[in-house]
Parts: C-alpha cells; sequence; structure tokens
C-alpha cells in the first residue's frame, strides 16, 4: 500500500478545517476536526456532517438487470420497490462474505436501474464479482466511484436542517429509500440512509457540487448544533448501533449465517444466485450446531479492548474482540466479539477479555449497545 | 501550539519540568495529545515505582488506540495525577498544565533531553 492515497472532492475543505487525515482503504479521509467524542456526541443529540465519498458506487442497468442482481446477491433484489433501498450482501461461491452493500433501486420497475454502494476497501472486489457474473446477463455493470461524491448528514436535527435546504418530501421519504432531488441548488440522491443509529440522510452529488452542498449544509446546520464528523466517530457511533464492520465482523472466512445475519439471505426468490449451495448447509448447519456468535460486550473496567484480543472464560479462549471502542454513551469501553455459543448468554459470568496480559472482567449483553428513542 | 520554553523533552513526545527540590514533572506534550486523540484512559506507574529513562511505565488509551507511555528520565515516583486518572481528557485539554501524569525523583538524566526550540523542529510542531 505504498500508492499515494486518493482524495476526496471536499479535502482542501478538510484541511482548512484543520482536519487530522488518516488513510483509509486508500483514501486520505478526515479522521476527526477536533475531539471524536464531541463529534459523536453531536450526532447522538444534534447533527454531524460527514463525507463518504470513498464508498464505491456501482451502477447496474439493463434489460435484465433485476434477474442479474438476484442471482449475484443473496437478498431477493425483483422487491425491492421504486425509490427505494435494501441492505443486503455479496458472497463467494463458498458463502463467504465479499462485502456488505445497500442496493438503491433508481427508476422504475419496467426500466430497471441499480446503484450498489460497496465498501471503499472492497469496492474492486466487488466491481470484479459482479462483471464476472453478469456475463450471460443483458446487463451493463458500470464503475461510478469516479461519478459521486457521497456527503451524509446524521442526527436528530438533521430532517429539519435538510429541509431547510430542499423543497423534496422528506416527510415522505422512509427509511431506506431514496428520491432524487434538489439540494441547496445541487442535483443529489436523497438517501435516507446511514451508519449511525440516529435518523439522517446520505446525498450523492457530482463531484463537483460537493465543496457547495458542503457549505450549504454547514450554514443550514450552525444555529441547530451540526459540526463536521470524521471516521473515528463514525465508527464509535456504528458500533454503539451494533452495526457490522466489513474486515471486522463480516469476512470472506464466514458466512452471514455465521455474522448473526442469515436473514439477509434469501432462499426464497426466484432462480439460482451465486453461494446458494454452500448457503443452505451454512444455514442448517446454524441451526442445528450454532457457530460462535456474535456478542456484545460492557467492560467492567476502563481498558479498551481491541480488535483481536481474545475473549476468555477461566483462562480458556473462548472468541475474539472484532471491534472495541470506549463508547461516548455508555462512558465504558465496549466491544463486539464472536464468542462460543456456550458463553453468547447476556449475562454469561466469568467472561474477560484479554487486554495485553491482564484478563479484565467484561459483561456479555446483547447488541446493540445503543438504540435511538424514535 | 507552542512549546513552553522552560520544558525540556524527549523524541518519545513527553516533556519535563525542570527540578524543584531533584523532583520533575513528566507529561505529554500537546502535540502527542493532538495524535492519540481524546484520551480515555491513563494507567500511570505507582508511587515508589522506579522508572527506567526511555522505558515503557504505562501506558494511554485513546479512541483509536493505546500507545505506551515513556519515562524521559530514571528516578522513583513520588506523586501521579490522580485528577488525570478520573477525567484522562485533562491530557487532551491541558497537557502541560493540569493533564501533567507523574512526577519522579531524578537520579539520571539522559543527555538526548531536547530544548522546547529543538522539540518543536523534531516534531514539526
Amino acid at each position: 500500500m505504498s500508492q499515494t492515497p486518493r482524495t476526496t472532492a471536499l479535502d482542501a475543505t478538510h484541511r482548512a478545517l484543520g482536519a487530522t487525515m488518516t488513510d483509509f482503504a486508500g483514501w486520505d479521509m478526515p479522521l476527526r476536526y477536533g475531539s471524536e467524542r464531541d463529534e459523536h456526541q453531536a450526532v447522538r443529540t444534534r447533527a454531524g456532517l460527514f463525507d463518504l465519498s470513498h464508498m464505491g458506487e456501482i451502477t447496474v442497468l439493463g434489460p435484465d438487470a433485476t434477474r442479474f442482481l438476484a442471482y449475484a446477491l443473496v437478498g431477493n433484489i425483483a422487491t425491492i420497490g421504486p425509490g427505494r433501498a435494501r441492505y443486503t450482501m455479496i458472497c463467494q461461491e463458498d458463502g463467504g462474505i465479499l462485502d456488505d452493500l445497500i442496493v438503491y433501486r433508481r427508476g422504475p420497475v419496467e426500466s430497471p436501474e441499480f446503484m450498489v454502494v460497496a465498501n471503499a476497501g472492497n469496492a474492486q472486489v466487488v466491481l470484479d464479482a459482479l462483471t464476472g457474473r453478469a456475463a450471460s446477463f443483458d446487463v451493463e455493470v458500470r464503475d461510478d466511484r469516479d461519478a459521486y461524491a457521497l456527503i451524509a448528514v446524521q442526527g436528530p436535527a438533521s430532517p429539519a436542517i435538510l429541509a431547510s435546504v430542499t423543497d423534496a418530501d422528506l416527510d415522505g421519504l422512509k427509511y431506506y429509500a431514496g428520491l432524487p432531488g434538489t439540494v441547496a441548488g445541487v442535483e443529489a440522491l436523497i438517501a435516507r440512509t446511514g451508519y449511525t443509529g440516529e435518523d439522517g440522510f446520505e446525498l450523492f452529488v457530482a463531484p463537483g457540487d460537493a465543496v457547495a452542498l458542503w457549505e450549504a449544509l454547514t450554514a443550514a446546520g450552525a444555529g441547530a448544533g451540526l459540526v463536521p464528523c470524521g471516521l473515528s466517530c463514525r465508527d464509535t457511533l456504528r458500533l454503539e448501533a451494533g452495526m457490522p464492520l466489513y474486515g471486522h465482523e463480516l469476512t470472506t472466512a464466514l458466512t452471514p449465517f455465521d455474522a448473526g445475519l442469515g436473514r439477509v439471505v434469501k432462499f426464497e426468490k426466484e432462480g439460482d444466485f451465486v453461494g446458494r449451495a454452500a448457503l443452505e448447509k451454512a444455514a442448517a448447519d446454524a441451526a442445528e450446531q450454532p457457530p460462535r456468535t456474535l456478542v456484545g460486550l460492557v467492560a467492567e473496567g476502563r481498558r479498551v479492548p481491541r480488535a483481536g484480543y481474545p475473549v476468555v472464560v477461566d483462562g480458556q479462549v473462548i472468541g475474539e474482540v472484532t471491534s472495541g471502542a470506549p463508547s461516548p454513551t455508555l462512558g465504558k469501553p465496549v466491544a463486539m466479539a464472536y464468542v462460543d455459543a456456550a458463553h453468547a448468554a447476556p449475562g454469561t459470568p466469568g467472561v474477560g477479555v484479554d487486554i495485553r496480559g491482564s484478563h479484565e472482567p467484561y459483561e456479555v449483553v446483547a447488541l446493540p449497545f445503543y438504540k435511538r428513542q424514535k | 501550539m507552542s512549546n513552553p520554553q522552560q520544558l525540556r523533552y524527549s523524541k518519545e513526545h513527553e516533556w519535563l519540568s525542570a527540578a524543584e527540590d531533584g523532583v520533575s514533572t513528566i507529561g505529554i506534550t500537546e502535540y502527542a495529545a493532538g495524535a492519540l486523540g481524546d484520551v480515555v484512559y491513563a494507567q500511570l506507574p505507582e508511587v515508589g515505582d522506579t522508572v527506567t529513562a526511555g522505558e515503557t511505565c504505562g501506558e494511554l488509551e485513546s479512541t483509536k488506540s493505546v500507545s505506551d507511555l515513556y519515562s524521559p528520565v530514571s528516578g522513583e515516583v513520588t506523586e501521579i495525577n490522580e485528577d488525570v486518572v478520573n477525567d484522562p481528557s485533562l491530557v487532551n485539554t491541558a497537557p502541560f498544565e493540569g493533564g501533567w501524569l507523574f512526577k519522579v525523583r531524578v537520579s539520571e538524566e539522559p543527555d538526548d533531553l531536547l530544548s522546547a526550540d529543538a522539540y518543536t523542529e523534531f516534531s514539526g510542531n
């Protein structure tokens, strides 16, 4: 990874704001602008503004687009209504997770067009897999990574902030829906999606419009306490909300059933799909003999568990931490971990995390750590 | 940011006050605190511990990472900052003042401690 990291259309804006930058999946991205805990709390209580332009957009269109995506992905793409979105996954033939995705249906059912949004680090893998799987379909798979900047406004004040700069019908825009609209004079796909556990929006715009949109949202949110937010707080926000992150909770070594997300695999859909046979077996195995289970851990002390630390009971390793951080909302360190099913029940006694040689006590809890009041 | 002139600095980004009655106060620099991000936990040496210049004597946890804490001098720990134990964010908000970490009765100083100007040049800040 010695290549120069890519920069987003908002790079100069981040630097002018004094952001601490970090290399993330080959992109130079804002880690934080000031205190990451203040940014976290702003999203939980007011609003935060994120540059997510590193996410990988892939457009799929053509007569067979619906049937093709139903074959290439594990979800039931045919049932995504116009202007709606779906959380799904793309798996290998052996059932291993290649990436988790959000698929937006754009345009009417009779002329299908979808935007597939992949994680930055997997965008090329997903593009290659989709292209490879498209051979026998009348479909175009288009790399649109450079066609979009992505700006998110997240937090309880975000509907009011966005409403002040758009005429789009936000009240009619449900969670996991997206509609084209004009925001502060900029053409955007306005999606009610996010990765923070709060209400919020993701705005896909042309890179040339990104600075104008960012500045308009900054101005519109100033009175409501909106602040720019970096990837550091995005990670603690998604962790508190119990949302998996590829490379941590999700890997090619795990099937969706291993990750406790078997619900995204739709065996009932029409036709074959990549990974079906392996996933049917994984589903049966998971029902019969549960594999390791993804659980939440809350610290009794103050030392922070990190990805890769062993989870222990009586000195025996019974699992591994996949993500860990001090939770600003709980005021304690929290972690997600895969643990043996026998130790996965909330309240299981004697569970600890091996933090650099010392076994610190942890409480097993159900995920998520945080759920917003609706 | 500016690194106080009256302090000396290590290349591990600790600062050291001039000794009073043989005791120096130690903390981490504003540059180091900024690089760590919000400090959430400070594991400090204990009073009476012997620390050795350039060796680890504790750790500082921030949101994204854990970092070893080095002592810039050798000696015996005479006091630790309980305020930082209770509120580690002091390391971020007042690294050169209320966010000091521990005090040492100095027995030996390495000869490569930096002046404020030399440290500023070394750290680029």
